[in-house]
Protein backbone atom coordinates (compact mmCIF):
# COMPACT_ATOMS: atom_id res chain seq x y z
CA UNK A 1 0.00 0.00 0.00
CA UNK A 2 2.35 2.69 -1.31
CA UNK A 3 -0.23 5.68 -1.43
CA UNK A 4 -1.93 5.34 2.17
CA UNK A 5 -3.64 7.82 3.32
CA UNK A 6 -2.42 10.32 0.16
CA UNK A 7 -5.07 11.94 -1.97
CA UNK A 8 -4.75 11.72 -5.47
CA UNK A 9 -6.81 13.82 -8.37
CA UNK A 10 -7.05 12.19 -11.70
CA UNK A 11 -8.15 13.89 -14.32
CA UNK A 12 -9.96 12.29 -17.73
CA UNK A 13 -10.04 9.57 -15.40
CA UNK A 14 -13.12 8.90 -17.45
CA UNK A 15 -11.88 5.91 -19.48
CA UNK A 16 -8.63 4.41 -20.61
CA UNK A 17 -4.97 5.54 -18.80
CA UNK A 18 -6.73 7.62 -16.46
CA UNK A 19 -9.01 4.99 -15.40
CA UNK A 20 -6.44 2.84 -14.62
CA UNK A 21 -4.94 4.84 -12.87
CA UNK A 22 -7.67 5.79 -10.59
CA UNK A 23 -8.01 2.01 -9.79
CA UNK A 24 -4.62 1.12 -9.13
CA UNK A 25 -3.84 4.38 -6.43
CA UNK A 26 -7.15 3.62 -4.84
CA UNK A 27 -5.85 0.02 -4.82
CA UNK A 28 -2.76 0.92 -3.51
CA UNK A 29 -4.46 2.92 -0.73
CA UNK A 30 -5.10 6.44 -1.98
CA UNK A 31 -8.60 8.62 -1.64
CA UNK A 32 -8.67 9.53 -5.52
CA UNK A 33 -10.76 12.22 -6.99
CA UNK A 34 -11.85 11.21 -10.30
CA UNK A 35 -12.31 14.02 -12.52
CA UNK A 36 -13.89 14.50 -16.07
CA UNK A 37 -15.43 16.20 -18.36
CA UNK A 38 -17.87 12.93 -19.23
CA UNK A 39 -20.38 12.84 -16.14
CA UNK A 40 -21.10 9.38 -17.01
CA UNK A 41 -17.97 7.77 -17.79
CA UNK A 42 -16.22 9.60 -14.47
CA UNK A 43 -18.98 8.56 -12.51
CA UNK A 44 -18.35 4.99 -13.52
CA UNK A 45 -14.79 4.43 -12.40
CA UNK A 46 -15.67 6.38 -9.34
CA UNK A 47 -18.22 3.50 -8.92
CA UNK A 48 -15.91 1.15 -10.07
CA UNK A 49 -13.15 1.89 -7.09
CA UNK A 50 -16.32 2.29 -4.18
CA UNK A 51 -17.20 -1.33 -5.71
CA UNK A 52 -13.73 -2.49 -4.65
CA UNK A 53 -14.31 -0.89 -0.93
CA UNK A 54 -11.99 2.14 -1.84
CA UNK A 55 -12.74 5.51 -1.58
CA UNK A 56 -13.47 7.74 -4.62
CA UNK A 57 -15.59 10.82 -5.50
CA UNK A 58 -16.11 12.34 -9.05
CA UNK A 59 -16.31 15.73 -10.24
CA UNK A 60 -17.24 16.64 -13.45
CA UNK A 61 -14.69 19.26 -14.66
CA UNK A 62 -13.48 21.24 -18.60
CA UNK A 63 -9.68 21.38 -17.59
CA UNK A 64 -9.32 24.09 -20.07
CA UNK A 65 -11.71 26.59 -18.19
CA UNK A 66 -10.62 28.30 -14.99
CA UNK A 67 -13.83 28.35 -13.05
CA UNK A 68 -14.68 24.35 -13.06
CA UNK A 69 -10.56 23.73 -12.58
CA UNK A 70 -10.80 26.08 -9.49
CA UNK A 71 -14.06 24.29 -8.39
CA UNK A 72 -12.26 21.00 -8.78
CA UNK A 73 -9.83 21.93 -6.27
CA UNK A 74 -11.92 23.09 -4.54
CA UNK A 75 -14.25 19.79 -4.35
CA UNK A 76 -10.82 17.71 -3.61
CA UNK A 77 -10.39 20.35 -0.85
CA UNK A 78 -13.87 20.60 0.35
CA UNK A 79 -13.81 16.69 0.91
CA UNK A 80 -10.21 15.73 1.89
CA UNK A 81 -8.31 19.12 2.97
CA UNK A 82 -5.38 18.30 0.88
CA UNK A 83 -3.86 17.09 -2.63
CA UNK A 84 -1.14 14.86 -2.73
CA UNK A 85 -1.02 14.08 -6.31
CA UNK A 86 -2.27 15.57 -9.29
CA UNK A 87 -2.04 13.37 -12.14
CA UNK A 88 -3.08 15.72 -15.31
CA UNK A 89 -4.08 12.68 -17.85
CA UNK A 90 -7.24 14.57 -19.18
CA UNK A 91 -6.15 15.24 -23.51
CA UNK A 92 -8.40 15.08 -26.65
CA UNK A 93 -7.18 14.38 -29.94
CA UNK A 94 -8.98 15.28 -33.49
CA UNK A 95 -11.22 12.34 -35.35
CA UNK A 96 -8.38 11.58 -37.78
CA UNK A 97 -4.04 12.81 -38.14
CA UNK A 98 -4.28 16.38 -40.01
CA UNK A 99 -1.53 18.06 -40.84
CA UNK A 100 -1.11 22.20 -39.90
CA UNK A 101 -2.90 23.08 -43.63
CA UNK A 102 -5.96 20.90 -43.15
CA UNK A 103 -6.01 21.76 -39.43
CA UNK A 104 -8.91 23.91 -38.51
CA UNK A 105 -8.27 26.62 -36.56
CA UNK A 106 -10.92 26.15 -33.89
CA UNK A 107 -9.63 22.03 -33.64
CA UNK A 108 -6.12 23.87 -32.75
CA UNK A 109 -7.46 26.18 -30.26
CA UNK A 110 -9.47 23.20 -28.65
CA UNK A 111 -6.83 20.94 -28.56
CA UNK A 112 -4.23 23.08 -27.14
CA UNK A 113 -6.65 24.53 -24.47
CA UNK A 114 -7.10 21.20 -23.35
CA UNK A 115 -3.84 19.47 -23.26
CA UNK A 116 -1.61 22.50 -22.51
CA UNK A 117 -3.69 25.31 -21.21
CA UNK A 118 -5.51 22.31 -19.15
CA UNK A 119 -2.61 21.06 -17.70
CA UNK A 120 -1.41 24.68 -16.75
CA UNK A 121 -4.57 25.33 -15.21
CA UNK A 122 -4.78 22.28 -13.23
CA UNK A 123 -1.31 22.50 -11.77
CA UNK A 124 -1.70 26.80 -11.39
CA UNK A 125 -4.54 26.14 -8.66
CA UNK A 126 -3.49 22.85 -7.33
CA UNK A 127 0.14 24.03 -6.79
CA UNK A 128 -0.43 26.30 -3.75
CA UNK A 129 -2.32 23.64 -1.99
CA UNK A 130 0.71 21.45 -2.13
CA UNK A 131 3.15 23.47 -1.26
CA UNK A 132 0.64 24.36 1.80
CA UNK A 133 0.69 21.04 2.89
CA UNK A 134 4.37 20.78 2.38
CA UNK A 135 4.83 19.01 -1.49
CA UNK A 136 3.63 16.51 -3.65
CA UNK A 137 3.79 15.05 -7.16
CA UNK A 138 2.73 15.59 -10.71
CA UNK A 139 2.58 13.34 -13.06
CA UNK A 140 1.89 14.62 -16.68
CA UNK A 141 0.20 11.98 -19.66
CA UNK A 142 2.00 13.87 -22.20
CA UNK A 143 3.26 11.49 -25.65
CA UNK A 144 5.95 10.42 -27.64
CA UNK A 145 4.24 12.95 -30.25
CA UNK A 146 5.67 15.40 -27.22
CA UNK A 147 8.76 14.57 -28.31
CA UNK A 148 9.21 13.65 -31.66
CA UNK A 149 7.10 14.26 -34.96
CA UNK A 150 4.63 11.60 -35.89
CA UNK A 151 2.56 11.81 -39.20
CA UNK A 152 0.21 14.40 -39.56
CA UNK A 153 -0.29 15.40 -35.93
CA UNK A 154 0.31 19.09 -36.19
CA UNK A 155 -1.99 20.00 -33.09
CA UNK A 156 -1.74 17.04 -30.42
CA UNK A 157 1.82 17.03 -31.46
CA UNK A 158 2.50 20.78 -30.36
CA UNK A 159 -0.20 20.67 -27.61
CA UNK A 160 2.04 17.63 -26.40
CA UNK A 161 5.85 18.78 -27.36
CA UNK A 162 4.37 22.24 -24.85
CA UNK A 163 3.70 20.14 -21.88
CA UNK A 164 6.74 18.39 -22.19
CA UNK A 165 8.79 22.04 -21.54
CA UNK A 166 6.18 23.02 -19.20
CA UNK A 167 6.57 20.06 -17.07
CA UNK A 168 10.37 20.30 -16.66
CA UNK A 169 10.32 24.57 -16.15
CA UNK A 170 7.30 23.59 -13.24
CA UNK A 171 10.18 20.69 -11.79
CA UNK A 172 12.86 23.19 -12.03
CA UNK A 173 10.15 25.98 -10.46
CA UNK A 174 8.97 24.11 -7.30
CA UNK A 175 11.74 21.49 -6.37
CA UNK A 176 12.48 23.79 -3.84
CA UNK A 177 8.78 23.14 -2.72
CA UNK A 178 8.82 19.91 -2.64
CA UNK A 179 7.07 19.21 -5.41
CA UNK A 180 7.98 16.94 -8.09
CA UNK A 181 7.08 16.80 -12.01
CA UNK A 182 7.34 14.30 -14.49
CA UNK A 183 5.69 13.53 -17.57
CA UNK A 184 5.03 9.96 -18.76
CA UNK A 185 4.91 9.55 -22.61
CA UNK A 186 2.94 7.01 -24.00
CA UNK A 187 3.03 5.34 -27.36
CA UNK A 188 0.12 4.42 -29.64
CA UNK A 189 -2.57 3.04 -27.31
CA UNK A 190 -4.41 -0.39 -28.43
CA UNK A 191 -7.44 1.71 -27.92
CA UNK A 192 -7.48 5.08 -29.63
CA UNK A 193 -9.05 7.95 -27.48
CA UNK A 194 -12.48 9.28 -27.38
CA UNK A 195 -12.74 11.16 -30.49
CA UNK A 196 -10.44 9.49 -33.32
CA UNK A 197 -12.28 5.84 -31.42
CA UNK A 198 -15.45 7.42 -32.91
CA UNK A 199 -13.90 8.32 -36.56
CA UNK A 200 -12.14 4.67 -36.67
CA UNK A 201 -14.92 2.43 -35.84
CA UNK A 202 -17.02 4.05 -38.81
CA UNK A 203 -14.07 2.97 -41.25
CA UNK A 204 -12.83 -0.57 -40.80
CA UNK A 205 -10.00 -0.10 -43.40
CA UNK A 206 -8.88 2.72 -41.42
CA UNK A 207 -9.28 0.96 -38.13
CA UNK A 208 -6.58 -2.19 -39.61
CA UNK A 209 -4.45 0.17 -40.77
CA UNK A 210 -4.00 1.63 -37.01
CA UNK A 211 -3.81 -1.49 -35.50
CA UNK A 212 -1.02 -2.60 -37.95
CA UNK A 213 1.07 0.02 -35.86
CA UNK A 214 1.98 -3.06 -33.42
CA UNK A 215 4.24 -4.80 -35.91
CA UNK A 216 6.08 -1.60 -36.19
CA UNK A 217 6.64 -1.45 -32.43
CA UNK A 218 9.89 -3.60 -31.20
CA UNK A 219 8.02 -5.23 -28.43
CA UNK A 220 5.52 -6.03 -30.35
CA UNK A 221 2.15 -4.93 -29.10
CA UNK A 222 0.78 -1.90 -28.99
CA UNK A 223 0.12 0.04 -25.18
CA UNK A 224 -2.13 -0.37 -23.13
CA UNK A 225 -3.59 1.58 -20.72
CA UNK A 226 -1.93 -0.46 -17.23
CA UNK A 227 1.17 0.15 -19.33
CA UNK A 228 0.89 3.86 -18.36
CA UNK A 229 -0.72 3.31 -14.82
CA UNK A 230 1.93 1.12 -13.53
CA UNK A 231 4.59 4.06 -14.56
CA UNK A 232 2.49 6.71 -13.44
CA UNK A 233 2.33 5.17 -9.77
CA UNK A 234 6.06 4.09 -9.70
CA UNK A 235 6.66 8.14 -10.77
CA UNK A 236 4.30 9.18 -8.04
CA UNK A 237 5.51 7.26 -5.01
CA UNK A 238 8.25 7.45 -2.88
CA UNK A 239 10.45 4.82 -4.97
CA UNK A 240 11.02 7.99 -7.07
CA UNK A 241 11.48 10.66 -4.67
CA UNK A 242 14.96 11.36 -6.13
CA UNK A 243 13.31 11.81 -10.17
CA UNK A 244 11.65 15.14 -11.38
CA UNK A 245 11.74 16.92 -15.02
CA UNK A 246 12.11 13.47 -16.47
CA UNK A 247 9.78 12.35 -19.24
CA UNK A 248 9.52 8.24 -18.90
CA UNK A 249 8.76 6.88 -22.35
CA UNK A 250 6.55 3.84 -22.24
CA UNK A 251 6.14 2.47 -26.06
CA UNK A 252 7.75 -1.03 -26.23
CA UNK A 253 10.45 0.64 -27.73
CA UNK A 254 8.55 2.34 -30.78
CA UNK A 255 10.42 5.90 -30.51
CA UNK A 256 13.44 3.82 -31.02
CA UNK A 257 13.24 3.69 -34.64
CA UNK B 1 8.01 -9.01 -3.30
CA UNK B 2 8.03 -7.86 -6.75
CA UNK B 3 11.31 -9.99 -7.86
CA UNK B 4 10.69 -13.57 -5.97
CA UNK B 5 12.53 -16.39 -7.85
CA UNK B 6 14.63 -13.89 -10.21
CA UNK B 7 18.19 -14.20 -10.45
CA UNK B 8 20.08 -10.67 -10.60
CA UNK B 9 23.98 -10.08 -11.95
CA UNK B 10 25.27 -7.20 -10.67
CA UNK B 11 28.56 -5.79 -11.57
CA UNK B 12 30.34 -3.35 -9.83
CA UNK B 13 28.68 -4.70 -6.40
CA UNK B 14 31.40 -3.51 -4.31
CA UNK B 15 30.52 0.28 -4.66
CA UNK B 16 28.30 2.26 -2.85
CA UNK B 17 25.77 2.42 -5.48
CA UNK B 18 26.40 -1.60 -6.74
CA UNK B 19 25.92 -2.09 -2.89
CA UNK B 20 22.14 -0.32 -2.64
CA UNK B 21 21.29 -2.16 -6.13
CA UNK B 22 21.98 -5.59 -4.69
CA UNK B 23 20.14 -5.05 -1.52
CA UNK B 24 17.21 -3.00 -3.30
CA UNK B 25 17.40 -6.32 -5.46
CA UNK B 26 17.53 -9.06 -2.53
CA UNK B 27 14.42 -7.08 -0.43
CA UNK B 28 11.99 -7.85 -3.27
CA UNK B 29 12.74 -11.30 -3.23
CA UNK B 30 15.94 -12.02 -6.18
CA UNK B 31 18.93 -14.03 -5.52
CA UNK B 32 22.12 -12.26 -6.65
CA UNK B 33 25.28 -12.55 -7.97
CA UNK B 34 27.78 -10.06 -6.73
CA UNK B 35 30.17 -8.77 -9.66
CA UNK B 36 33.65 -7.15 -8.53
CA UNK B 37 37.60 -7.04 -8.89
CA UNK B 38 37.58 -6.22 -5.04
CA UNK B 39 35.49 -9.17 -3.74
CA UNK B 40 36.25 -8.09 -0.40
CA UNK B 41 33.57 -5.75 0.37
CA UNK B 42 31.00 -7.82 -2.29
CA UNK B 43 31.46 -10.41 0.78
CA UNK B 44 30.37 -8.34 3.34
CA UNK B 45 27.15 -7.21 0.69
CA UNK B 46 26.76 -10.70 0.53
CA UNK B 47 26.34 -11.64 3.70
CA UNK B 48 23.26 -9.04 3.84
CA UNK B 49 21.75 -10.73 1.22
CA UNK B 50 21.88 -13.90 2.54
CA UNK B 51 20.05 -12.17 6.13
CA UNK B 52 17.55 -11.23 3.68
CA UNK B 53 16.86 -14.80 2.86
CA UNK B 54 18.10 -14.60 -0.78
CA UNK B 55 21.11 -16.91 -2.41
CA UNK B 56 23.69 -15.16 -3.50
CA UNK B 57 27.59 -15.73 -5.09
CA UNK B 58 30.51 -13.51 -5.19
CA UNK B 59 32.52 -13.38 -8.51
CA UNK B 60 35.63 -11.92 -8.86
CA UNK B 61 35.06 -11.12 -13.08
CA UNK B 62 37.17 -8.33 -14.92
CA UNK B 63 34.29 -6.77 -17.13
CA UNK B 64 36.15 -5.90 -19.42
CA UNK B 65 38.15 -9.41 -20.34
CA UNK B 66 35.68 -11.18 -22.76
CA UNK B 67 37.04 -14.74 -21.18
CA UNK B 68 36.17 -13.71 -17.88
CA UNK B 69 32.41 -12.51 -18.68
CA UNK B 70 31.81 -16.23 -20.56
CA UNK B 71 33.11 -17.96 -17.17
CA UNK B 72 30.80 -15.78 -15.10
CA UNK B 73 27.97 -16.15 -17.28
CA UNK B 74 28.66 -20.47 -16.82
CA UNK B 75 29.45 -20.06 -13.17
CA UNK B 76 26.02 -18.44 -12.94
CA UNK B 77 24.30 -20.87 -14.82
CA UNK B 78 25.44 -23.87 -12.97
CA UNK B 79 25.02 -21.96 -9.71
CA UNK B 80 21.27 -20.66 -10.63
CA UNK B 81 19.84 -22.58 -13.69
CA UNK B 82 19.34 -18.98 -15.21
CA UNK B 83 19.32 -15.53 -15.72
CA UNK B 84 16.55 -12.90 -15.32
CA UNK B 85 18.13 -9.57 -14.95
CA UNK B 86 21.65 -7.96 -15.07
CA UNK B 87 22.88 -4.85 -14.02
CA UNK B 88 25.47 -3.40 -16.15
CA UNK B 89 26.86 -1.44 -12.80
CA UNK B 90 30.97 -1.56 -13.03
CA UNK B 91 32.24 1.76 -13.65
CA UNK B 92 35.40 3.93 -13.39
CA UNK B 93 35.59 7.62 -13.17
CA UNK B 94 38.94 9.32 -13.77
CA UNK B 95 38.70 13.01 -12.89
CA UNK B 96 41.37 15.25 -14.68
CA UNK B 97 42.73 18.21 -16.47
CA UNK B 98 42.17 18.05 -20.19
CA UNK B 99 45.66 17.96 -21.57
CA UNK B 100 46.74 15.27 -18.25
CA UNK B 101 44.04 12.83 -19.59
CA UNK B 102 46.12 9.96 -20.52
CA UNK B 103 45.89 7.11 -23.22
CA UNK B 104 45.71 4.50 -20.29
CA UNK B 105 42.85 6.50 -18.90
CA UNK B 106 40.66 6.75 -21.76
CA UNK B 107 40.99 3.44 -22.50
CA UNK B 108 40.21 2.20 -18.92
CA UNK B 109 37.48 4.28 -18.68
CA UNK B 110 35.79 2.88 -22.00
CA UNK B 111 37.08 -0.66 -20.98
CA UNK B 112 35.11 -0.42 -17.99
CA UNK B 113 31.96 1.35 -18.89
CA UNK B 114 31.43 0.97 -22.28
CA UNK B 115 33.22 -2.11 -23.61
CA UNK B 116 32.57 -4.02 -20.13
CA UNK B 117 28.45 -3.36 -20.43
CA UNK B 118 28.50 -4.55 -24.09
CA UNK B 119 30.35 -7.82 -23.08
CA UNK B 120 27.90 -8.44 -20.25
CA UNK B 121 25.09 -7.54 -21.98
CA UNK B 122 26.06 -9.83 -24.84
CA UNK B 123 26.48 -12.92 -23.12
CA UNK B 124 23.92 -12.40 -20.74
CA UNK B 125 21.49 -11.62 -23.39
CA UNK B 126 22.70 -14.62 -25.19
CA UNK B 127 21.82 -16.90 -22.50
CA UNK B 128 18.45 -15.09 -21.62
CA UNK B 129 17.49 -15.54 -25.72
CA UNK B 130 17.98 -19.12 -25.78
CA UNK B 131 15.87 -19.53 -22.62
CA UNK B 132 13.08 -18.05 -24.41
CA UNK B 133 11.74 -16.49 -20.81
CA UNK B 134 12.75 -12.84 -21.32
CA UNK B 135 15.03 -11.18 -19.48
CA UNK B 136 15.89 -7.26 -18.26
CA UNK B 137 18.98 -5.82 -18.74
CA UNK B 138 19.65 -2.21 -17.00
CA UNK B 139 22.61 -0.14 -16.96
CA UNK B 140 23.78 3.10 -14.97
CA UNK B 141 24.68 5.58 -17.33
CA UNK B 142 24.98 9.23 -16.10
CA UNK B 143 23.22 12.55 -16.23
CA UNK B 144 26.58 12.69 -18.36
CA UNK B 145 25.19 10.70 -20.56
CA UNK B 146 23.72 13.82 -22.14
CA UNK B 147 25.21 16.47 -19.97
CA UNK B 148 28.54 17.21 -20.07
CA UNK B 149 31.01 18.37 -16.95
CA UNK B 150 34.47 19.84 -16.93
CA UNK B 151 37.18 17.54 -16.52
CA UNK B 152 35.84 14.18 -17.73
CA UNK B 153 35.66 13.82 -21.53
CA UNK B 154 36.69 10.49 -21.59
CA UNK B 155 33.13 9.51 -19.09
CA UNK B 156 30.85 11.83 -20.62
CA UNK B 157 31.96 9.79 -23.80
CA UNK B 158 31.87 6.33 -22.31
CA UNK B 159 28.22 6.98 -20.39
CA UNK B 160 26.63 8.91 -23.51
CA UNK B 161 27.78 5.36 -25.23
CA UNK B 162 25.91 3.71 -22.60
CA UNK B 163 22.81 5.66 -23.86
CA UNK B 164 23.08 4.73 -27.38
CA UNK B 165 24.30 0.70 -26.28
CA UNK B 166 20.92 0.86 -24.61
CA UNK B 167 18.88 2.21 -27.20
CA UNK B 168 20.51 -0.27 -29.68
CA UNK B 169 20.66 -3.07 -27.67
CA UNK B 170 16.64 -2.66 -27.01
CA UNK B 171 15.74 -2.59 -30.48
CA UNK B 172 18.23 -5.84 -31.36
CA UNK B 173 16.75 -7.90 -28.07
CA UNK B 174 13.11 -6.86 -28.15
CA UNK B 175 12.39 -9.76 -30.41
CA UNK B 176 13.53 -11.90 -27.99
CA UNK B 177 10.88 -9.85 -25.09
CA UNK B 178 14.61 -8.44 -23.39
CA UNK B 179 13.96 -5.35 -22.02
CA UNK B 180 17.04 -3.11 -21.84
CA UNK B 181 16.87 0.36 -20.11
CA UNK B 182 19.67 2.76 -18.78
CA UNK B 183 18.83 4.96 -15.28
CA UNK B 184 21.40 7.63 -14.98
CA UNK B 185 22.01 8.80 -11.73
CA UNK B 186 23.31 12.44 -11.40
CA UNK B 187 25.15 13.34 -7.64
CA UNK B 188 24.84 10.25 -5.62
CA UNK B 189 26.45 10.01 -2.09
CA UNK B 190 28.44 7.16 -1.58
CA UNK B 191 28.84 6.29 -4.88
CA UNK B 192 31.87 7.47 -7.12
CA UNK B 193 31.71 11.13 -7.03
CA UNK B 194 32.16 10.52 -2.71
CA UNK B 195 35.75 10.64 -3.64
CA UNK B 196 35.29 12.74 -6.51
CA UNK B 197 33.43 15.88 -6.77
CA UNK B 198 32.10 15.78 -3.25
CA UNK B 199 35.58 15.50 -1.95
CA UNK B 200 35.83 18.76 -1.02
CA UNK B 201 32.80 19.94 1.67
CA UNK B 202 32.62 23.61 0.47
CA UNK B 203 32.44 22.15 -3.30
CA UNK B 204 30.08 19.55 -2.33
CA UNK B 205 27.55 22.26 -0.33
CA UNK B 206 27.85 24.56 -4.07
CA UNK B 207 26.89 21.36 -5.56
CA UNK B 208 23.95 20.60 -3.62
CA UNK B 209 22.22 24.00 -3.84
CA UNK B 210 22.83 23.48 -7.57
CA UNK B 211 20.34 20.02 -7.51
CA UNK B 212 16.83 21.61 -7.42
CA UNK B 213 15.47 19.06 -5.11
CA UNK B 214 18.43 20.35 -3.11
CA UNK B 215 19.80 16.83 -1.47
CA UNK B 216 22.09 14.38 -3.23
CA UNK B 217 20.72 10.96 -3.96
CA UNK B 218 21.24 7.68 -2.51
CA UNK B 219 22.39 4.62 -3.52
CA UNK B 220 19.26 3.34 -2.32
CA UNK B 221 16.92 6.15 -4.73
CA UNK B 222 19.09 4.12 -7.82
CA UNK B 223 18.17 1.02 -6.97
CA UNK B 224 14.17 1.85 -6.10
CA UNK B 225 14.78 2.92 -9.88
CA UNK B 226 16.51 -0.49 -10.46
CA UNK B 227 13.32 -2.56 -8.99
CA UNK B 228 10.60 -0.69 -11.49
CA UNK B 229 12.92 -1.41 -14.54
CA UNK B 230 13.51 -4.78 -13.52
CA UNK B 231 9.73 -5.47 -12.21
CA UNK B 232 6.22 -6.54 -13.93
CA UNK B 233 5.37 -2.63 -13.72
CA UNK B 234 8.29 -1.72 -16.56
CA UNK B 235 7.22 -4.98 -18.97
CA UNK B 236 6.44 -2.25 -21.58
CA UNK B 237 9.25 0.32 -21.05
CA UNK B 238 12.69 -0.05 -23.02
CA UNK B 239 15.51 1.91 -24.47
CA UNK B 240 14.99 4.66 -22.29
CA UNK B 241 17.13 6.22 -19.62
CA UNK B 242 15.39 7.04 -16.59
CA UNK B 243 17.26 10.03 -14.66
CA UNK B 244 17.27 9.88 -10.81
CA UNK B 245 18.92 13.13 -10.17
CA UNK B 246 16.63 15.47 -8.53
CA UNK B 247 15.98 17.43 -11.66
CA UNK B 248 20.39 18.40 -11.98
CA UNK B 249 19.90 18.22 -15.98
CA UNK B 250 17.09 20.59 -15.82
CA UNK B 251 19.42 23.25 -14.55
CA UNK B 252 22.99 22.33 -14.50
CA UNK B 253 24.97 23.11 -11.43
CA UNK B 254 28.26 22.77 -12.93
CA UNK B 255 27.81 26.14 -14.86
Amino acid sequence: MRFEGKVALITGAGMGIGRATALLFAREGARVVVADYDAESGEETARLIRDEGRDAKFVRADVSLPTDVQAMVQATLDTHRRIDILHNNAGIDLPQATNVVATEVEDWDRIVAVNLRGVFLCCKYAIPEMIRGGGGVIVNTASIAGLAPMPQEAAYGASKGGLVLLTRQMARDYARHKIRVVNVCPGPMEKPMRHRLETLQADAAAFEKRQSFAERIPLGRMCRPQDIARAVLFLASEDASMITGVDLVVDGGYILG
Amino acid sequence: MRLEGKVAIVTGASGGIGKGIVLRLAEEGADVVLVDLDQEVAQKTARQVEELGRRSLVLGTNVAAPGQVADMVARVLEWAGHIDILVNNAGVELIRPVFEISEADWDKTIDVNLKGAWLCSQAVARVMAEAKNGGRIISIGSIMSEMPAPGEPHYAASKGGVLMLTKALALDLAPYDINVNAIGPGVIKNGLSSKGCLADPAGAERMRVGIPLRRFGSPRDVGNAVVFLASEEASYVTGVILYVDGGVILASPWS
